[in-house]
């Protein structure tokens, strides 16, 4: 797809000298980018780094205060999405922007509708979906609602969106946080077949085997600056981590291998139906020893966030028992997370603005949240507030939680400070047993050494770690076992040591059979 | 980084910003009494001077002040539990009832200093559990708080003329009324209690449930920010799956809350039965409870912001009833016009300007990033 009136030498998009300010956070700083017509173009950066900034500009969210944007070798002024679609630059966003209970060609069709009455808009789309479809092996059912489809299948939906605007640039902003590995491949696939047809892929990502896998070259930013421009042939992972960072990091975790010891948590038969009525957790059995790391890999939405709900006491199971030392909970003796706290766990929610802490609390408030019956914490009648941000500023400074003020609102600290702040919440009260969701998720390179290095010195310890993670690479390099969910079921236990990420994927995807052959079918959307 | 834009300092937020919403409500208010062939800085300046201007209209703002803190504390408890509380009105009126039947009941037996706790208490319970009922229906049944509260206003009202016209009217009577209560049982004047230190001040309705009112602000606002409990409301209010996830009760937050929220309602009935009309008569709360809504929402959910609020609309009510007594081209219902001009600017629209307020802050702030 050649722009029509560009020389080929052109890059297909050129920026100049961006900056941004947010008050006084300057955002992005002099930031230059050109990409290639017809090339996979990697941006990684650490949160906050301003790639998301920059390429809200680029979208028209934001106005850039100085700097030019080019396209294709013309001054172009972007003011709005619109604008930028004009331009043909399209986006597909981290959490989609699809009508759930419109069918795939009506949400195609969004905006774009081609006059009051649909009948003809919805004649000539279906005809153009399908040549897309074809062109780019992007098949999926133009008359399937988008809430049925799997996750995978509403992402090509985004992207058939993105295309039937004449987008010839296209911004992926974390594309395949929500895919299994095959998933992933298959996405990889796609944009390959796009990058043949001369469309420029734009993927902003903090996965590096990503950005190693399918990019032709890459951009780093950090504090706003884009500190490096790099042939991805040229380079390697960890000169990568190093850019963003701005020093050497460690990608491997360093640990000894774990000396088991007694049955923490026992679950046996635990099924949990939702308010809606759909099983999210059928009949799961496992059980969690002290001085272990238990993995619980699964793509998002398999029961891995309810199964921490009913662990933690959340929401009571519907069937089976749940044995937490010697307490034995089932559906008619039932326990809320204040009295599991007392049995001595953990839960580090998997989302921790929605649940791990209250956003405009300060962040003291939400060091305490769910302790804050601690005698230490509160007399009969008044907090003790300064005990508490006494407690707090010692917490701050022993996790690294920057800036180090227990005063500030807890939604003012980025994701990774945040993350830390709740982290020393709950492993400051030496659990026996730990619930972790999504440890490092929106968590910077930095921050996630230390995070890691934290759950390995609690299974040491002697404490028995749940870790349920979306980042298959994080199960692989902290579990000890790994339990693969699927719809509420699991599916497979590996042994830690002996995993690959391409036997989970499968079991992820249900589709490794049981006696070791794999279908092929299947495991691929 | 994009989700983070630059927050405005305190002072801009609470104090600059109310103050020009509360301006364009009256410059929009000046517009339309030009309109109307009067000149808009006399009336302003009856306005003042009838609302402040000498000992007789001080006591009045003052009194209707006082019914404002209660109802903007009874709203303002409750949105820090996210919860909107639109029944102060009813709250209030049933907080009348419970005041009514304990003087009826012991008017004639216990002394003034038993009778004001019993009082107290009985305007509480009842406002508390005109409030309970649509707080159990939206914590157990998930009825929506504002639809409930808003029937409970009517029901309140039905409820109110049939007691009053069947049941508790005096005897031989013909207006909806009870007897009048024994003198001694009243709350004392202002003007009265001033009397006894020797210093004589100018008779109006102002009593002494406005040191009770001051006296709730403290203790909400010890409530909310200093307890434990408080901690829960506003978690609850919040970010309700954290307030789960904390092991606390949700339902019971809920209840309790709104309860606290009806009982300060319910304190209306100190001020207007105990303190002024000494008898149970209908209508008394007069709107309070529903301007409430305004004060809290001017006031910033926030004891200080609420009394100057309340001490705002205060002076309009009274000042507003000045100025239809001295010119008759300015009918009451005028008056409701400004008074709703200034709920909507300063209620309805309080963030409007909010947006344009960050980007001058910005451009403002923005030079000075870059030097530093």
């Amino acid at each position: 797809m050649p722009v029509p009136g560009a020389s080929a030498s052109d890059p297909a998009l050129e920026l100049r000298g961006i900056n941004k300010h947010f008050g006084p956070v300057h955002a992005n700083r002099d930031v230059n980018l050109s990409v290639p017509a017809g090339t996979i173009h990697g941006i990684v950066g650490e949160n906050g780094a301003g790639k998301s900034t920059l390429m809200s500009i680029l979208y028209g969210f934001y106005q850039a205060d100085s700097g030019k944007i080019e396209i294709a070798g013309r001054p172009t002024a972007i003011h709005s999405p619109e604008d930028a679609l004009a331009a043909g630059i399209g986006m597909v966003h981290q959490h989609f922007m699809l009508v759930d209970n419109f069918t795939v060609l009506e949400n195609i069709l969004l905006g774009a509708e081609g006059g009051a009455l649909l009948a003809r808009g919805m004649a000539s789309a279906r005809a153009e979906v399908t040549r897309l479809e074809a062109e780019y092996g992007l098949e999926v059912d133009p008359d399937a609602e988008v809430g049925e489809l799997a996750v995978g299948l509403r992402q090509r939906v985004e992207l058939l969106k993105a295309l039937y605007r004449g987008a010839n640039i296209l911004i992926l902003d974390e594309p395949t946080g929500v895919l299994t590995p095959q998933e992933a491949d298959r996405l990889f696939e796609i944009l390959r077949s796009m990058r043949a047809r001369g469309v420029t892929v734009i993927l902003i990502t903090h996965k590096l085997q990503e950005i190693m896998a399918i990019t032709d070259n890459v951009s780093v930013m950090r504090a706003g600056e884009m500190v490096a421009h790099r042939e991805t042939a040229q380079t390697t992972r960890e000169e990568l981590a190093e850019l963003m960072v701005g020093r050497q990091v460690l990608l491997r975790v360093e640990k000894t291998p774990a000396t088991p010891g007694a049955v923490v948590l026992k679950a046996e038969g635990l099924s949990y139906v939702d308010d809606a009525g759909v099983t999210r957790l059928d009949h799961v059995s496992f059980e969690l020893k002290a001085g272990e790391i238990v993995g619980v890999a699964g793509v998002t939405g398999n029961g891995q966030s309810e199964l921490l709900d009913v662990l933690s006491g959340i929401h009571s199971p519907d069937e089976g028992r749940l044995t937490v030392h010697e307490r034995v909970i089932d559906h008619a003796h039932p326990c809320d997370p204040a009295e599991m706290r007392e049995l001595n766990l953990a839960h580090v929610p998997e989302d921790r603005q929605r649940m791990g802490m209250v956003a405009p609390f300060a962040a003291w408030e939400t060091a305490i949240l769910g302790y804050h019956h601690d005698p230490a914490y509160t007399g009969p009648l008044l907090l003790k507030t300064n005990a508490i941000v006494d407690d707090t500023d010692g917490k701050m400074s022993r996790f690294d939680v920057r800036p180090p003020n227990p005063q500030l609102t807890s939604d003012s600290f980025s994701g990774g400070n945040q993350q830390k702040l709740v982290l020393a919440r709950e492993i400051e009260r030496q659990p026996d047993i730990l619930l972790i969701g999504q440890p490092t998720r929106g968590v910077d390179i930095g921050a996630i050494e230390f995070i890691h290095q934290q759950l390995i010195e609690m299974r040491d310890g002697g404490c028995g770690v749940l870790l349920v993670s979306v980042e298959l690479e994080e199960i692989l390099s902290l579990s000890d076992r790994i339990l693969v969910m699927f719809e509420g079921r699991i599916v497979g236990e590996v042994d830690g040591a002996a995993a690959d990420a391409r036997t989970i994927g499968l079991m992820m995807a249900n589709a490794l059979e049981t006696d070791g052959e794999k279908t092929g079918q299947g495991a691929v959307v | 980084m994009a989700s983070a834009p630059a927050k405005l300092p305190a002072w801009v937020d609470i104090g600059l910003l109310p103050l020009i919403n509360v301006a364009l409500a009256f410059v929009v208010s000046g517009l339309l009494i030009a309109a109307l062939g009067q000149d808009p800085f006399e009336a302003t300046w009856i306005m003042l001077r009838g609302a402040f201007g000498y000992q007789e209209s001080l006591g009045y703002t003052f009194y209707y002040t006082t019914n404002f803190v209660f109802t903007g504390l009874a709203v303002a408890v409750a949105f820090h539990a996210g919860l909107f509380n639109i029944g102060g009105e009813g709250q209030a009126y049933i907080g009348g009832l419970g005041v009514a039947l304990a003087f009826l009941a012991f008017d004639q037996y216990l002394p003034f200093v038993l009778l004001l706790p019993i009082c107290i208490v009985a305007a509480a319970l009842f406002g508390a559990a005109w409030a309970y009922i649509p707080a159990y229906l939206q914590a157990k049944r998930g009825s929506h708080i504002v639809i409930t509260t808003i029937m409970f206003n009517f029901i309140a009202a039905s409820l109110m003329v049939y007691l009053l016209v069947n049941v508790l009217i005096q005897p031989g009577q013909m207006s909806p009324e009870t007897r009048e209560f024994a003198a001694a049982a009243w709350l004392p004047y202002m003007h009265e209690a001033l009397g006894w230190f020797g210093w004589e001040v100018a008779e109006s309705p102002l009593n002494l449930s406005i040191i009770w009112a001051a006296v709730c602000c403290v203790l909400v606002w010890g409530l909310i920010w200093h307890t434990r409990w408080g901690y829960e409301i506003r978690a609850v209010g919040a970010n309700m799956s954290a307030a789960i996830y904390a092991g606390m009760p949700p339902a019971r937050i809920i209840i309790v809350t709104m309860c606290i929220s009806g009982g300060l309602s319910g304190f209306v009935a100190v001020n207007e039965i105990m303190g002024v009309h000494h008898r149970l008569l209908l209508d008394f709360a007069a709107g309070y409870g529903f301007t409430g809504i305004a004060v809290s929402l001017m006031g910033r959910n926030h004891p200080v912001g609420i009394v100057l609020a309340g001490l705002l609309f205060g002076a309009l009510y009274q000042g507003g009833a000045e100025l239809a007594f001295e010119n008759s081209a300015f009918t009451p219902d005028l008056i409701v016009v400004i008074q709703g001009l200034v709920v909507l600017f300063s209620g309805a629209l309080s963030y409007m300007l909010r947006g344009p307020a960050e980007r001058i802050y910005m451009a403002l702030a923005a030079p000075r990033a870059v030097e530093a």
